[in-house]
């Protein structure tokens, strides 16, 4: 396959850190093997990791103490592995997560897995017990590399510290390049002592293991071909736009030929929002004019985008009228869940310049207009009367305070789908949300990462009250290093999404799903030294969310909102996309 | 009429005498909610599924049946990974139900799609994915069968949502029929008569006790053996409570933090008897020099375990409840006055000892609780200094009352485990030992606490440190701490958050009515105990010495 | 040493990554292992050969034995068996060596299954000594790819040790 095969340290142009390698290419001293990780790691131009440490670690902490790099502790593992995680989408570069091993290294599993089905580069290393004890249920061990089989992209075990340099740079590599995703180096404690000699960069060997980014040529003129004789064509963007960073190239597109882009949760800012031909979320809870649009296409052009079934509801009713041009970096998207005529393997921002340069754009203006008409008539709307505070009106108002350069994290349930649907995102990668696992519990340590990697950004997450308790232990990492996170609990009481399938479909019996006994939200932040308000009406909205903002430190608001508020429009799940409840 | 999937699950459970699960839902598990609405099982709804695993199993610990967790797929099913693994380790049985994607899209990548069964392979006794719903009435009854039975486990059920709403027809089987899964329980006679022989012709003879005698049900026995040949009894973290403290022949627990009377017997005994043991790295320290004078015995039900970490001179396979009962049968009174009086004499000589009690120690606290509760309260532990602690001082003396991650150290493990053991024991006085680095990992299960109406003590040492991590620091790398300092949240504050009461001790004065308030005070309680972060557990053995080599408290160290 | 293990296991998915996950986690060498269906449909038969010393390869034993779907272990090592493997192996050939190679594959009593322009297929079963011994004789030639089964194994006489009913572990 074209450019892969040689096994060169990723593009340069992506990471900016091939020079740093040149200069680091030194040669043969004797180091101990922890030695030899912490310089790899500088030499891969990590400068902070997110961790907790133990037994099997230590040998490795010893040396971060002796090295610059920064190392934000956090009080669950899971906190750090997400953390790493939101710092790694939030930045593009690779998130570093450290943990013990055992208890350490299996806390990881659920980061691990939601960076895995979302892409995300992260670099896991793990403590291990000794070699010689690998393999006899000893104290502290698991077996991590076979759990997280499943869900990494690539995992290693050391079992010689002469190994350390190249494992590294093999794990960046894997993580970084092709379609991104966690690596796990699991080192044990005798690895971390014993001496090898260090060179940097290492052979990279890895005949396993290729990806394909220059697109194939003909394919390319087929999708002009295609593009030019449509009538009614439709973009779906993903989030593999963001990880191309092919923003440019999409608008370009959208912009020469008229087509309304549509985007997926993850894709959420890929076209500014505030564009005419951006069509907002489709999907499951997307806007209906998105929905009817992709219903009523006659191609749909996906890029990095995977056909999940949060977007696509039924399959085979899944824009049931279309050819489909599918462009993904990773060729095992293609064809996995939609046949598409035309499929495309390669780098994004390639496969859209190659394109750009071959088509003809042709006069959509009237199916523009049908699509227009949709969103004037069907705009997403809630019931503003009655007195009580509605959740889609605060985050609303979220989304009106924040300046274009704002991050925003979420976690699960309503909140995150109002917030995919209210908060405007103009920029890729400012949107940061649990696609693929939905992991209730990602949103706060995601928002403490995103802050280390961008400290001059506002950051703001947007929870719900049962996913902040997932790992509320994380606003002690907040106070501990006066991250000056905005945290929006939107708080109904309920595990709100929870209630709404059961409202919808279980004949309203509610199982479980009232979380209305507390905390007081209030007075927690106060325990941990965070200024925290409460917001029960409409008239305290703003003046929280522009107190908030002026505050230097972190701020944490409870919005008491409406508690049964339902998340609209709704496909029900295996229904299809025109099929809407709540429009 | 047809019932379906989940309503055959709900049905199964409430045959099988399970009254209490421990769970939070999810789009996938919904069908099983919604089932659960109307059974007369009652559901513990946590704060994170993590929570729901330790709780189950502290359920476990405490009730000797299996505990049961509910949780969605996705990242429900892999925030129960510790957990299960957790359980795994120390042998408790616990059935989990997982919801998984419907089966079509198993395998596509669909939303909130974990492969939990491929995750939990090295973590599980067994699991299943149920593809066929009428497969379900079968399988959880093999699931039960499995974990409860032979060296318990944990065992996962992974159950697409397609599967829990479909319609079963098929009835729970009257038998388990497993063709691969016979454990085995009663122990080899020849093998009994021998050890009865190689116990009538020791001199220095030392029980070895491990959490399989708790597991077997088998302290009655164990201590009448013991009193029957005169052998000293010491405990591994897992047996704690499988011997009384209290009584002559305890020795304690021996191992890394062992006591040294306890360490030191075994190294010089010339018969060992290991029962429900596993010859764990954190009992033996460098194994070459683990009893080097002893004919080893190892009694345990899993055979693998025999041989695996060191050679056996003697093994037997069975349940131990089993194998004492045949053996008392054959061995005689016995007695070793020398050898006691030498034990007896290093116990005297070599006690645990601490710092001077000015200060608030923890040890003391611990002892004075132990006082305070007559050794009788169920004590959960996190993972640290704390946990070891409590194993030293606090003095247990009934099987079943000391839960704690013994084998993977989990910390986070002992708060959610203290809510399910208070409700495998209403009426026990239930008191989780935390740090504040572990309590931390689990501190929103409160709001558990607050709606369960468990009122349970959470006695938190705050040392503002990994303590434990901040101690092999001080041994092993000169003394250059790093990650071990904690910002903490005001643990009084955090309690009134929660609607639960907060108490704090700062003086040695301050130990006995606080504890005392808080013993009798019916509520959901955190009792602070601010130490120094410079305190150390003692002895240490070095993971590379032998256990005779500890080092033990000095006034100077 | 070399041991070779006779397993019967269900016949069900996922039992493979159980028993090759097993192996992975404790550290045990599989030298081979070959998998098929038995006269029975619902079990299956693997022929593991493990690499150890004794207690290795009793704790490999007493591992299998307690993985759920495994019906019945046997460690065959000693006893009288006959073993079989399957190998193809491409040779390079042209055509004044062509002559050679098929009087290699005579000896062995192999045979040509397939002819390229310059290579030939061959097919060989054997016991492992024999195996090898038609490798390295063809190794001159120049082998281009091999493909191996991994041995099968079945120990003579009556049909002592097949009924399924709990495990021995010799
Ligand atoms: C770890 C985890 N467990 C369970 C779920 C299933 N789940 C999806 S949304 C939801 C409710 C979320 O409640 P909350 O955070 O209060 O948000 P709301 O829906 O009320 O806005 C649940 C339980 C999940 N996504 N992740
Ligand atoms: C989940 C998990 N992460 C990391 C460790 C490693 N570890 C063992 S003890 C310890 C410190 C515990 O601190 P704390 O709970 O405050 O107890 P202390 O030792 O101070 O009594 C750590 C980090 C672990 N056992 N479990
Ligand atoms: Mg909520």
């Amino acid at each position: 396959m074209s450019d892969a095969g040689k096994y060169r340290y990723n593009n340069s142009e992506v990471t900016g850190r091939g020079d740093l390698l040149k200069n680091q290419a030194a040669s043969g001293e004797m180091l101990s093997g922890a030695e030899i990780m912490v310089r790899a790691l500088k030499a891969e131009g990590v400068d902070t990791v997110f961790g907790y440490p133990g037994g099997a670690v230590l040998a490795l902490y010893d040396e971060l103490y002796k090295s610059d790099i920064r190392h934000i502790l956090t009080r669950h593992e899971q906190g750090a592995v997400h953390a790493a995680d939101g710092y790694a989408r939030a930045t593009g570069r690779p998130g570093v997560v450290i943990a013990t091993s055992g208890p350490g290294a299996t806390n990881l599993v659920t980061g691990i897995a939601n960076a895995h089905m979302d892409s995300v580069p992260i670099i896991c290393i793990t403590g291990q017990v000794s070699l010689d004890m690998v393999g006899r249920d000893s104290f502290q061990e698991a077996d991590i590399t076979g759990i997280t089989i499943p869900i990494t992209k690539y995992s290693y075990l050391i079992k010689d510290p002469c190994k350390v340099a190249s494992t590294v740079r093999e794990a960046f590599y894997i993580a970084t390049t092709g379609r991104p995703g966690p690596v796990l180096i699991d080192f044990p404690k005798d690895m971390m002592v014993k001496k090898a000699e260090f060179r940097y960069p290492p052979e990279l060997d890895l005949p396993g293991y290729r990806f394909r980014t220059r697109p194939n040529r003909e394919m390319i003129r087929e999708a002009a071909r295609l593009l030019a004789e449509s009538t009614r064509p439709v973009i779906v963007a993903g989030g593999g736009v963001a990880q191309a960073g092919a923003q440019r190239e999409l608008l370009n597109l959208a912009e020469r030929s008229g087509i309304p882009v549509a985007t997926t949760m993850m894709g959420k800012g890929t076209i500014p929002e505030d564009h005419h031909l951006c069509l907002g979320m489709l999907g499951m809870h997307g806007t209906a004019y998105a929905n009817f649009a992709v219903s009523s296409c006659d191609l749909l052009m996906a890029l990095g985008a995977r056909f999940d079934d949060r977007v696509t509801a039924r399959v085979d009713t899944f824009a049931p009228r279309a050819r489909i041009i599918h462009v993904d970096i990773d060729p095992a998207e293609l064809g996995k869940i939609k046949s598409a005529d035309i499929s495309i393997a390669g780098d994004l921002r390639r496969v859209l310049m190659d394109l750009l340069a071959e088509f003809q754009p042709a006069d959509y203006s009237a199916w523009r207009e049908r699509v227009y008409r949709w969103r004037e008539e069907n705009p997403l709307a809630y019931d503003q009367n009655g007195s009580s505070l509605k959740p889609q009106y605060v985050i609303q108002r979220i989304s009106d305070i924040l300046a274009g350069d704002a991050i925003v994290t979420t976690d699960v349930g309503q909140h995150q789908m109002w917030a995919a649907q209210y908060v405007k995102r103009n920029k890729p990668r400012t949107f940061i949300t649990s696609g693929g696992l939905g992991t209730m519990g990602f949103g706060l340590p995601a928002a403490m990462g995103v802050q280390v990697g961008c400290p001059d950004a506002l950051v703001f997450c947007i929870t719900g009250d049962g996913s902040i308790q997932m790992n509320s232990q994380e606003l002690a990492t907040v106070a501990h290093y006066r991250l000056p996170v905005k945290i929006a609990i939107i708080n109904n009481g309920y595990l709100g999404m929870v209630r709404q399938w059961q409202e919808l479909f279980f004949g309203a019996r509610y199982a479980h799903s009232d979380i209305s006994g507390g905390p007081d939200f209030v007075k927690l932040g106060d325990a941990y030294g965070i200024k925290a308000m409460r917001v029960t009406d409409r008239d305290g909205v703003e003046p929280a969310l522009v107190e908030a903002l002026g505050h230097q430190g972190p701020v944490m608001i409870d919005f008491v909102v409406e508690r049964e508020e339902n998340v609209f429009p709704m496909v029900p799940a295996g229904g299809s996309l025109n099929k809407m409840l709540g429009r | 009429m047809g019932i379906t999937g989940a309503e055959m699950l709900v049905r199964c459970l409430e045959e099988l005498g399970v009254d209490l699960v421990f769970g939070y839902p999810g789009g996938n598990i919904l069908p099983v909610y919604d089932a659960l609405i109307g059974s007369n099982i009652r559901h513990v709804l946590v704060r994170q599924e993590q929570g729901a695993v330790h709780a189950a199993s502290g359920y476990a610990r405490v009730t000797g049946k299996a505990g049961v967790c509910l949780a969605t797929s996705g990242p429900g099913a892999t925030n129960l990974v510790t957990g299960i693994a957790t359980a795994y380790m120390d042998s408790i049985p616990l059935v989990v139900f997982t919801g998984q994607v419907p089966t079509i899209m198993v395998g596509t990548d669909a939303f909130q799609e974990v492969d939990i069964t491929g995750i939990t392979i090295p973590i599980t006794k067994h699991n299943y994915l149920v593809k066929d719903v009428d497969e379900l009435p079968r399988v959880i009854k093999e699931a039960f069968h499995i974990a409860t039975t032979g060296r318990t486990g944990p065992v996962v059920v992974d159950l697409p949502k397609d599967v829990s709403s479909a319609v079963c027809k098929a009835k729970p089987p009257q038998e388990v029929e497993l063709r691969g899964y016979k454990p085995n329980y009663q122990g080899h006679p020849t093998q009994i008569r021998n050890l009865a022989r190689l116990i009538q012709e020791a001199r220095r003879p030392v029980i070895y006790a491990g959490g399989g005698v708790i597991r077997s049900g088998a302290s009655d026995l164990l201590r009448t053996l013991a009193e029957r040949v005169k052998a000293p009894v010491t405990t591994t973290l897992m047996g704690i409570g499988g011997f009384p403290e209290d009584h002559p022949l305890s020795l304690g627990m021996l191992g890394m933090h062992g006591t040294p009377y306890a360490n030191l017997a075994v190294q010089e005994c010339d018969v060992l008897i290991g029962l429900g043991v596993r010859f764990d790295d954190r009992v033996t320290a460098a194994v070459e020099h683990f009893a080097p004078r002893a004919k080893v015995v190892h009694v345990d039900i899993d055979p693998a375990e025999i041989g695996k970490n060191v050679l056996v001179d003697l093994p037997i396979v069975g349940d131990l409840r089993l194998v004492l009962t045949d053996l008392l049968e054959l061995v005689e009174e016995k007695d070793h006055q020398e050898w006691l009086d030498t034990v007896y004499a290093w116990r005297r000589e070599r006690p645990l000892a601490y710092g001077s009690p000015d200060v608030l120690r923890p040890q003391y606290v611990l002892a004075k609780l132990g006082e305070l509760t007559r050794h009788r309260a169920i004590i959960t532990t996190d993972v640290g200094q704390h946990q070891m602690w409590t194993a030293q001082h606090y003095g247990f003396v009934r099987p079943g009352s000391f839960l704690t991650s013994g084998g993977l150290g989990t910390m986070g493990y002992g708060f959610p485990a203290a809510l399910g053991a208070q409700l495998g024991a209403p009426d026990t006085l239930v008191i989780a030992v935390t740090g504040d680095g572990s309590f931390q990992m689990h501190m929103a299960e409160m709001a558990t606490a607050v709606q369960e109406g468990l009122p349970v003590k959470i006695l938190l040492f705050n040392n503002n440190s990994l303590g434990m991590v901040r101690q092999l620091q001080h041994f092993f790398c000169n003394r250059r701490y790093t990650a071990v300092d904690m910002v903490n949240p005001d643990f009084m504050k955090l309690a009134e958050c929660y609607g639960a009461a907060g108490l704090r001790i700062q003086q040695p004065a301050e130990v006995e009515p606080v504890l005392t308030e808080a013993i009798n005070n019916g509520r959901l309680t955190i009792i602070e105990c601010i130490i120094s972060d410079t305190e150390l557990v003692y002895p240490v053995v070095p993971g590379t010495k032998g256990l005779h080599e500890m080092i033990e408290y000095t006034e100077e160290n | 040493m070399k041991h070779t293990l006779a397993v019967l296991v269900e016949n069900r998915p996922g039992v493979l990554t159980r028993i090759a996950g097993l192996f992975s986690r404790r550290g045990f060498n599989i030298d081979s292992l070959a998998v098929g269906r038995t006269e029975n449909p619902s079990v299956s038969r693997m022929t593991i050969v493990v690499e150890g010393d004794d207690r290795i390869i009793e704790q490999v034993c007493k591992q299998l034995h307690k993985l759920i779907d495994v019906i019945k272990l046997n460690d065959i090592t000693e006893e009288e068996y006959v073993d079989r493997e399957l190998i193809l192996i491409k040779v390079h050939a042209e055509p004044n060596n062509r002559t050679e190679i098929m009087q290699i594959v005579d000896i062995f009593r192999a045979r040509i299954v397939d002819i390229g322009r310059n290579t030939l297929i061959i097919e060989a079963t054997g016991d492992q000594g024999k195996i090898n011994a038609i490798e390295s004789a063809l190794r001159p030639f120049g082998i281009r790819e091999v493909v191996r089964t991994g041995k099968i194994a079945m120990v003579r006489g009556a049909k002592h040790k097949t009924e399924t009913n709990g495990k021995t572990i010799v």
